[in-house]
């Protein structure tokens, strides 16, 4: 009997830990996803100019870092090893280009987590590396915790009470059950915040209620620093549409070919810079999603076949022929979102590396194996990249010339990997890149 | 010898704005050995009653009240934040600055809706929109501008008029002027082209709104852009000469904000100094309290009020205050 | 095309509007719903172009309450929100197609004639000039009588030519609308699609002239 009551409490602790531990990295994920997008939103709006650095800070990079416990706010920009502006005593690390790293340090007496990145910009004659780092004190993280861990601490009380009431009269089958919640809990990744719906006897429901509505509210306060992200990157591409818009009409009007090329490449870099802000979003979300798929039973055909439509007008602008050639129907079980981001980030590439008239096939088939591929007739992949291209910001050697952050890959491949499958790339002998998206 | 001559004289202009107040008052002098000191952008005349009613309640507590702009406020308090136990500024920036910089007192125990308040250190106590102030005698027998777009086309028609007789913030000196510069600037383009067009007519620069709206009563110039509501509409209760417009466009409007230095040697009384101004704003008279109350209406119509958010700092980085300045001296002194 | 563009953002709304009066279209501007509304019940449009955010409402409220009262005007959706999330049903809720801001022109008049020619199959404004019928949205083109088979991209330097008989146009100028901007041209290229439409126009009276140095006209002999 004893050790029944002995076991419970140990299962009760086992379950606190797990779910703290487990909102601990929720909760700091959210952080980092924000302190992430307004680090990157500082370091896009740096340019240099004659050799001289300038950083306009967009207003909504350190908008979107509000919190609900007024958090502060520390940030630090260096030119190489030359401090620029902000806050000289911030801690600031060396990072890849492009790469986010995230450290919780001591800043002023607080605990901060930083978030630091760099890029490198290519002035006339000369490469210098800007490199910012963005801290913010967690109040807002640890009020959400302290919640979290109070309604936890609440709730694996009541779980033990209950539990040792139902020892008296409760078979070895229960514990069996709790061992399976328990552990189904502890294998959640951080971003699963599904409810959970296997079966449970009777005397636990009560339990699995709570358990699900502390999910519910942990996913609440997840989606809002999304819709976040969203209204940020809202607030970026309306003028960015203005200015593209007016630079457009003003091309129209402008002779001198010196002010042209000004122009033209001013839109070249408005492209640039909403397709990465487009993109970051999409992985974002993709990374957001790929670990609690939403799967649907739907026809892959069907899906390939609207987005091949949606693509046509863009395609016959470059005198490009989309062709598809696929079974009657492949019903596959997945996201369909997420398919169709995947499937339209590869069409994007095809169209944009494919010379006039040339043509681009999609495929979709069920045998050997579930596939879609997409191969274009440009110039192919290097050879030599073949296997680096995939990961984050890469491009290949030969795209200069394309717009493009060089997300397009990664994302295929994250949504491929989230479905238990693979992202091939091959030059075709005749000429032309194919990717394939393995299910 | 020369060399200190150049010397003294380079020091000199410093040390006399180091020394100066532009007001200075002790109240329930005596009272106490304990004096409150309040370094503050308000003027006196419309703060007094605020003290008043204060030191009523608190017979045996004396109060300092020094007055000076907002970038000096800033500027004084980051040198000696022991020498102050209270601040109060326009300057929503800069004051939102020193307490994410640890410069303001955690007040626990003091209830403030979340959007009037910012880590329970810095606390809001009006809503004060930036205001067009006009003479009525230069539009005699014209249209009256409501919004920055109609100005411009006011100022365009009749050059002759306006010519030298357009005032605003010198936003170089001029924390709050700065502010709502920015804030503008970032709500519409019309700010810059406002800029251009009163560039182009000799624009005055003043550091302050007093001054201001003193040079447009006695006509000297014929428009204010972004004065403070409140003064202005103080001036308009005496004088019908002067007339106070909130453009339609897009509304700015300041919430004026308090503080307790974190080494304020008496922050329990300053404290109690911020409950009361928050008791105050939301329950008294305009006599006892002559500044405009926090407003949720303005609030809630969400872009009418510049929010207490870390986006305050963006402008205030080096980087971007640089170019931001080198931008409005092109728009407003080149033209010149 | 007549279009009705409902955006609630003015310099963005501007912006539009100056460039596609370029290209000859006319082109109306709702702020809001309401004005949307108004103008919908009273003019008769080609298209709408519609924001999704509007300080009024969200546009795809005011989609689906229209195309329940049977309005049947083609709406492509201008929006700047995620691709992903917004995707998801604005083109169940009658929407014809969506672009994403910043849009490219170019693509958005693709779109455009793309959306027009699955409704109607052909568009209002046919050209008939020196023994040639062009119907820009069904992309057709007739010579003498004689049904001609153009690619895009000459089908649409048809269009900038006919559009502005008389008028010169560049090479960088007309690259500029056929080709995106992270395309490399050649001025050859350009070259190429003339040489390829005087072809075509051979039979009739329009010829294309050469200015050397300065660029292209069509002229109309008679």
């Amino acid at each position: 009997m004893f050790t029944l009551i002995g076991g419970t409490a140990i299962l009760a602790l086992l379950l606190f830990f797990a779910i703290r531990n487990y909102a601990v990295q929720v909760a700091q994920s959210a952080q980092d996803n924000i302190l992430g997008a307004s680090v990157t939103s500082i370091l896009d709006a740096a340019v240099i100019w004659d050799g001289v650095v300038e950083i306009d800070i967009p207003y909504a990079s350190f908008s979107m870092l509000s919190t609900p416990m007024d958090d502060r706010v520390f940030y630090a920009i260096y030119q190489d090893e030359t401090f620029l502006s902000g806050y000289p005593d911030l801690l600031i690390t060396q990072t890849k280009d492009r790469d986010i790293s995230f450290q919780t340090i001591t800043h002023q007496g607080e605990l901060v987590r930083v978030a630091t990145a760099s890029r490198t910009l290519i002035g006339k004659d000369k490469r210098t590396q800007i490199r910012v780092a963005l801290a913010q004190t967690q109040d807002a993280l640890s009020g959400t915790l302290d919640q979290i861990s109070q309604n936890a601490a609440l709730f694996v009380t009541g779980f033990f009470a209950l539990a040792t009431l139902l020892s008296f009269w409760a078979t070895s089958a229960t514990i069996g059950q709790l061992k399976r919640l328990t552990n189904s809990v502890t294998r959640r990744g951080p971003q699963d915040l599904s409810p959970f719906e296997k079966p449970v006897p009777l005397e636990m429901l009560p339990l699995v209620v709570s358990l699900n509505s502390l999910m519910a509210r942990l996913d609440h306060s997840l989606s809002q620093s999304e819709e976040f992200i969203a209204e940020a990157a809202h607030r970026v591409r309306t003028p960015l549409a203005t200015v593209r818009s007016y630079a457009e009409a003003t091309l129209q009007r402008v002779d001198k070919e010196e002010n042209r090329q000004a122009i033209r490449s001013m839109i070249r870099a408005i492209d640039e810079s909403s397709r990465a802000a487009g993109q970051l979003l999409d992985h974002a979300m993709i990374t957001f999603r790929a670990d609690h798929l939403e799967r649907q039973n739907i026809d892959l055909v069907a899906l390939v076949n609207e987005l091949v439509t949606r693509l046509t007008p863009i395609a016959e602008m470059k005198d490009l022929s989309l062709r598809l050639q696929c079974d009657e129907q492949v019903l596959f079980s997945c996201d369909p979102i997420l398919i169709q981001n995947a499937v339209r980030n590869l069409l994007d590439n095809a169209l944009k590396y494919s010379p006039s008239d040339g043509t681009v096939d999609v495929f979709v088939t069920a045998t050997p194996s579930i596939r879609i591929g997409v191969c274009d007739s440009g110039k192919g992949f290097p050879e030599a990249e073949l296997d680096t291209l995939a990961t984050r910001f890469s491009r290949g050697s030969n795209a200069e010339g394309t717009i493009g952050s060089g997300l397009g890959l990664t994302i295929a491949l994250d949504v491929a990997t989230a479905h238990g499958g693979s992202l091939q790339l091959s030059n075709r002998p005749e000429g032309g890149a194919c990717a394939l998206l393995l299910l | 010898m020369r060399f200190i001559v150049t010397l003294i004289l380079g020091l000199l202009p410093q040390a006399l704005v180091a020394q100066a107040w532009e007001d200075r008052q002790t109240f329930n002098e005596g009272a106490s050995t304990q004096v409150l000191r309040i370094i503050s952008s308000t003027d006196t005349a419309l703060f007094a009653p605020i003290i008043e009613s204060f030191v009523s309640q608190y017979p045996y507590i004396a109060i300092e009240y020094l007055v000076t702009g907002t970038a000096d406020i800033d500027r004084r308090f980051r040198a000696n934040p022991d020498a102050f136990d209270l601040v109060i500024s326009s300057a929503m920036d800069l004051q939102f600055k020193s307490a994410n910089d640890g410069l303001a007192r955690r007040l626990t125990n003091i209830a403030h809706p979340a959007w009037a308040q910012w880590r329970q250190s810095l606390f809001a106590f009006t809503s004060e929109p930036a205001a067009i102030v006009i003479n009525r005698d230069a539009f005699a027998g014209h249209p009256i501008p409501n919004t920055r777009q109609e100005l411009i086309q006011a100022l365009r028609a009749r050059p002759e008029v306006f010519r030298g007789r357009i005032g605003t913030y010198d936003v170089r000196q001029s924390g709050l002027g700065y502010l709502f510069a920015t804030q503008d600037a970032r709500a519409s383009e019309t700010y810059w082209r406002l800029m251009e067009v009163m560039g182009a007519l000799d624009l005055r620069l003043y550091c302050c709104s007093g001054e201001m709206i003193d040079d447009l009563t006695d006509g000297t110039i014929a428009v204010a852009y972004n004065v403070l509501g409140s003064y202005a509409k103080a001036r308009v209760k005496s004088k019908d000469k002067i007339q106070v417009i909130f453009p339609a466009d897009f509304p700015t409007t300041m919430m004026r904000t308090a503080m307790v230095s974190s080494q304020a040697q008496h922050p329990e009384m300053a404290a109690a100094f911020i409950q009361h101004l928050i008791a105050l704003q939301s329950s008294a008279d305009e006599v006892s309290f002559p500044l405009p109350p926090l407003n949720s209406q303005l609030n809630q119509a969400e872009h009418a009020t510049i929010a207490l958010e870390p986006a305050l700092m963006t402008f205030l980085d080096a980087l971007k205050r640089k170019s931001f300045l080198a931008e409005w001296e092109d728009a407003v002194i080149h033209n010149n | 095309m007549k279009f009705l563009l409902v955006e609630d953002n003015k310099e963005l709304a501007n912006a539009i509007s100056s460039r596609m009066r370029i290209d000859g279209h006319v082109i109306e501007h709702a702020e809001n719903l309401r004005d949307a509304t108004a103008y919908i019940e009273t003019g008769d449009y080609d298209l709408i172009l519609l924001d999704i955010m509007l300080p009024d409402g969200d546009g795809r409220t005011f989609l689906r309450k229209h195309r329940a009262r049977g309005m049947g005007t083609p709406v492509i959706i201008l929006t700047a929100r995620s691709q992903i999330s917004d995707r998801i049903n604005s083109l169940d809720l009658g929407a014809d197609d969506y672009v994403t801001k910043p849009f490219d022109h170019a693509e958005l008049e693709a779109r455009c004639r793309a959306v027009l020619r699955r409704k109607s199959g052909k568009s209002q404004t046919v050209i008939e000039t020196g023994g040639v019928v062009f119907d820009p949205v069904a992309g057709l083109i007739s010579v003498r009588g004689e049904t001609v088979n153009l690619r895009n991209r000459e089908l649409r330097l048809l269009e900038i030519l006919i559009n502005a008989p008389g008028q010169v146009f560049s090479k960088q100028k007309l690259a500029d609308r056929l080709f995106s901007y992270d395309e490399d041209v050649s001025e050859n290229a350009i070259e190429v699609y003339i040489g390829r439409l005087r072809k075509h126009l051979n039979p009739s009276d329009l010829k294309i002239t050469t200015l050397r140095g300065i660029g292209y006209r069509l002229d109309h002999e008679s």
